[in-house]
């Protein structure tokens, strides 16, 4: 059987906020609302917040890119039919969040439940996905969490990644922030580049 | 659990860095990409239903004009494709979202700036899902070539910009759409990042007069192809997995 060859990707370009983030570009807060909260208000487990930047090679932030979360609630399960625990889910936990940022500063954030980890998952983590004006394809990474040493240890995914590369992928404290707060930044490339992940 | 995602065919796809395309040079990873097969993690992804949508969002000719409006000034088209996997599979009830320049080639974004006019009646941002069959049509206008900071003559072809979701997080896409015959695809550094010229005619949507609407709008098909999933009948499960 012949396979279809896969659709090319293309950058999102500068704008990509016209269609995925409507409000920012300047378009009506009524228009296409995408708001829905990653973790809504009945959803267990500790609220955490990740904030960080995206640094070009030259450290500059990047102010015109879009991210992408992908996350299981605070017991491992996904709000995905394949979840085999998905019927105890909450109602209000979706696991999916987009992120712009800040066209001045360049900051992103999320707010968020502190994922659990799945059975066979490895160790508790954010899935993200990048794009922006000179990304040709979407950029795959995780955030994992400081804390959890033996887990991170133990996982199949940071097992892979060279040691001394590993720490691009394992958020910080931020103190100064308050408890559960995170600070993840992002480094497209040249030193401290982040481990960016062909899933 | 569905299997892991067949391999990104990197030969189809953009290399992150081309130096012809400016702005990859300080934002394209140096070291390769860490290749595993895909996580349960991003075998899933985030799924979308119709309380998600409003009525009118795949209808680009009247999600942003006023009540009793004539509509954005342009060239009308319907855009329409089927959603499918490597192994032809449909993927239906998979959340499509596209973006686009009015018929000037300017867009609705508090960061664009070129000359042409905005256009009240059009705001350039869609979304439907595909259906059970993994179609999806969008009405709009034909958005217009626009200049960019590249080159002093660089110009984008008239183009959509399309993100397709699919049913896990490795299978996500963004690309962009081009209109057959137009004579600025093959001189432009974003459509040149892609080395095949066989994969550039992929994002290149065809005149379809069998779905044109008669005395209103013509057609245009776009079919999207994402990644296909291994069949997992040996797979070693991890233990209560």
């Amino acid at each position: 059987m012949p396979y279809l060859p896969q659709t090319p990707s293309q950058t999102a370009g500068p704008y990509v906020h016209i269609g995925l983030a409507p409000r920012l570009a300047g378009l009506p807060a009524a228009a296409m609302d995408r708001d829905a909260p990653i973790a809504g208000p009945r959803c267990a487990g500790d609220r955490i917040s990740v904030t960080g930047r995206i640094l070009d090679a030259a450290g500059a932030p990047v102010r015109d890119a879009m991210i992408e979360v992908w996350q299981a609630n605070a017991e491992g399960i996904f709000a995905h039919p394949d979840d085999p625990r998905r019927n105890e889910l909450e109602p209000d936990f979706r696991g999916w969040g987009r992120m712009a940022c800040d066209f001045e500063t360049g900051e992103w954030g999320l707010q968020t439940v502190c994922p659990g980890a799945a059975p066979g998952g490895g160790a508790p983590h954010l899935s993200l996905w990048i794009v922006a004006r000179g990304i040709n394809t979407g950029l795959a990474t995780r955030v994992y969490f400081p804390e959890n040493t033996a887990a991170n240890a133990a996982d199949p995914v940071l097992d892979m990644v060279e040691p001394h590369r590993r720490p691009t992928l394992i958020a910080a404290r931020d103190g100064a922030a308050g408890a559960g707060a995170y600070r993840f930044d992002i480094r497209l490339r040249g030193p401290g580049e982040t481990v960016f992940l062909d899933l | 659990m569905t299997g892991a995602f067949y391999p990104i065919d990197r030969r189809r796809h953009p290399p992150a860095f081309d130096d012809a395309y400016k702005s990859t040079v300080a934002r394209a990873p140096q070291f390769p990409l860490l290749s595993l097969e895909t996580p349960p993690a991003e075998r899933m992804g985030p799924v979308f239903g119709h309380a998600d949508l409003g009525e009118r969002d795949n209808d680009l000719l009247r999600n942003f004009a006023a009540p009793g409006s004539d509509g954005p000034v342009g060239e009308r088209v319907v855009l329409h494709g089927h959603v499918l996997d490597e192994d032809a599979r449909p993927v239906p009830g998979t959340l499509v979202e596209i973006w686009q320049a009015n018929a000037g080639g300017r867009y609705r974004h508090v960061n664009d700036g070129y000359l042409a006019p905005l256009d009240p009646a059009f705001g350039g941002c869609g979304r439907t899902l595909t259906d059970a069959q993994g179609y999806y049509a969008f009405r709009t206008v034909k958005p217009g070539a626009y200049p960019w900071r590249n080159g002093t003559d660089s110009w984008r072809p008239a183009h959509v910009h399309f993100s397709v979701f699919g049913s896990g997080f490795a299978q996500r896409l963004i690309t962009q759409m081009y209109f057959e015959g137009d004579p600025l695809i093959p001189l432009c550094p974003i459509v040149r990042t892609i080395p095949d010229p066989e994969a550039v005619e992929q994002l290149v949507a065809r005149l379809d007069m069998k779905a044109a609407q008669p005395f209103d709008a013509l057609a245009y098909r776009f079919d999207i192809v994402l990644r296909g999933r291994r069949a997992t009948p040996f797979e070693n499960r991890p233990e209560g997995g």
